[in-house]
């Protein structure tokens, strides 16, 4: 039985197929909507997040099935204490596939060890959330029509975010791919990242400042800076505007360069760059329900 | 010259690193065996400056060669039996360890979830780095 732990689960092949299902599952939603008649998907929670959890309840709605499930830890048996070993066996006998959302990293592989369903990881703490990775790859490859040769910027928090991390990850099996880290010196991608780019002669550079690389991107994945994150309140303050694209900073911008976007946005988009055709953030949400949509197929073996 | 009787089934640990045979004396839970255990420690060695040596009367069969290789691959094991030397080991990096360390972060589901075996991968052999199987989380320490 397959689940879906981490975004590199799939091989590049794999991902292609779910990605070309997903792209039919797109131009062809009819041809779908009673693909998993009868089959039921859990959503575990055990921290919320609404819009995860509702993507993936979206996406089983939409291929015909139905959802079950708890939207957070208080109002599941884990606040008796219950294992997460424990948990899976029972809703294995509930529902055919399950989504768990976990605050410790690793929980939804625990699951998956002892699960008679596939499991799919839908955020362990800091560590995984392959479907925002296979969202934005979905995004990229629909709107460019590649996955390969292109310039990437990277920019805000590029030391924690998850994201990021795991968006770097996979495209590095792609070819010619070039990465461009926008971030303020505190908040660099960590070295282990510029390690691993370096052994395998990816080309990257690390700007502070968007200004300095924005006509050279065909994409912009933009992440939040949060002020916390800062060592004091004068660097924040004095680097904070650096972070947020807005009008000015999108006209240095190719005509065809795609602004990506994980959300919640808080400040880091202007709400008037919206409505430039470039901004496809809230695109990528509907990406990553015919996603959600094709893993689901393809997980149930229904393909 | 400090002498040790000969040992007629067991093993010989050498080139040790100065000081940590009694870490490894734990590990290998040698406290927990009814066995004649001689531990060198400061000897002199031409290698290493000084090294401790273990000394250890036991079935050969008994010895967790993985913990060691984790602790360090470059100890040699030489393999007695009938008071001869019979084999000479090479520890390699084991690819997976269990229940030898224990997950360290704070956020990972092994610090909640009972009975959850603890493993660690070879995540770069030549780094020697190790990573939780559940957080991917670096280990750090050595033993």
């Amino acid at each position: 039985m397959r689940h879906l732990m981490n975004p590199l689960d799939f091989t590049v092949e794999e991902l292609d197929a779910l990605f070309d299902l997903a792209n039919d599952i797109e131009k062809n939603p009819g041809k779908y909507a009673h693909a998993c008649e009868g089959k039921k998907l859990a959503t575990c929670f055990y921290e919320p997040s609404t819009r995860t959890r509702l993507s993936f309840e979206s996406a089983m709605l939409s291929l015909g099935g139905q959802v079950l499930g708890f939207s957070d830890a208080a109002s599941s048996s884990a606040s008796k204490g219950e294992s997460v070993s424990d948990t899976i066996r029972v809703i294995s006998c509930f529902a055919d596939i399950c989504a768990m959302r976990h605050p410790k990293e690793g929980a939804p592989m625990v699951a998956a060890s002892k699960s008679s369903i596939p499991v799919i990881n839908a955020g362990d703490g800091g560590h995984q959330h392959p479907t925002q990775t296979l969202t934005d790859l979905l995004t990229i490859r629909s709107l460019k029509g590649r996955l390969t040769h292109f310039t990437i910027g990277l920019c805000g928090d590029l030391k924690f975010g998850r994201t990021v991390h795991s968006l770097i990850n996979a495209l590095v099996r792609y070819p010619d791919i070039h990465f461009v880290f926008i971030s303020p010196p505190e908040l660099k991608v960590p070295d282990y990242i510029t390690d691993m780019l370096g052994e395998r002669g990816i080309r990257y550079q690390e700007v502070i400042r968007l200004e300095e690389c924005m006509a050279d991107l065909d994409m912009l994945y933009m992440t939040r800076v949060q002020r916390e994150r800062f060592f004091n309140e004068e660097e924040y303050v004095r680097l904070k505007d650096f972070y947020i694209l807005n009008k000015e900073k999108m006209s240095l911008a190719k005509d065809d360069m795609l602004i990506l976007h994980p959300l919640p946005r808080v400040n880091e988009i202007s709400v008037e760059v919206d409505d430039d055709e470039r901004a496809i953030y809230f695109k990528q949400v509907q990406y990553g329900v015919y996603v959600r949509m094709a893993l689901i197929l393809t997980l149930l073996g229904l393909a | 010259m400090l002498n040790v009787g000969k040992i007629e089934e067991g093993y010989v640990l050498d080139h040790i690193p100065a000081g940590k045979s009694l870490s490894i004396y734990h590990h290998l839970q040698l406290d927990k065996l009814d066995c004649m255990v001689a531990i060198i420690k400061n000897a002199r060695s031409n290698k290493m400056g000084k090294k401790d040596i273990l000394k250890v009367e036991c079935d050969i069969n008994t010895l967790d060669l993985d913990v060691l290789a984790f602790i360090d691959h470059n100890i040699t094991v030489n393999v007695i039996q009938d008071g001869k030397l019979v084999d000479k080991k090479e520890l390699t990096l084991p690819k997976e360890i269990k229940n030898i360390i224990k997950c360290k972060n704070p956020r990972c589901i092994t610090s909640i979830e009972q009975g959850l075996p603890h493993i660690f991968f070879l995540a770069d052999e030549k780094a020697e780095i190790y990573r939780c199987k559940y957080c991917e989380e670096k280990y750090n320490e050595r033993l």
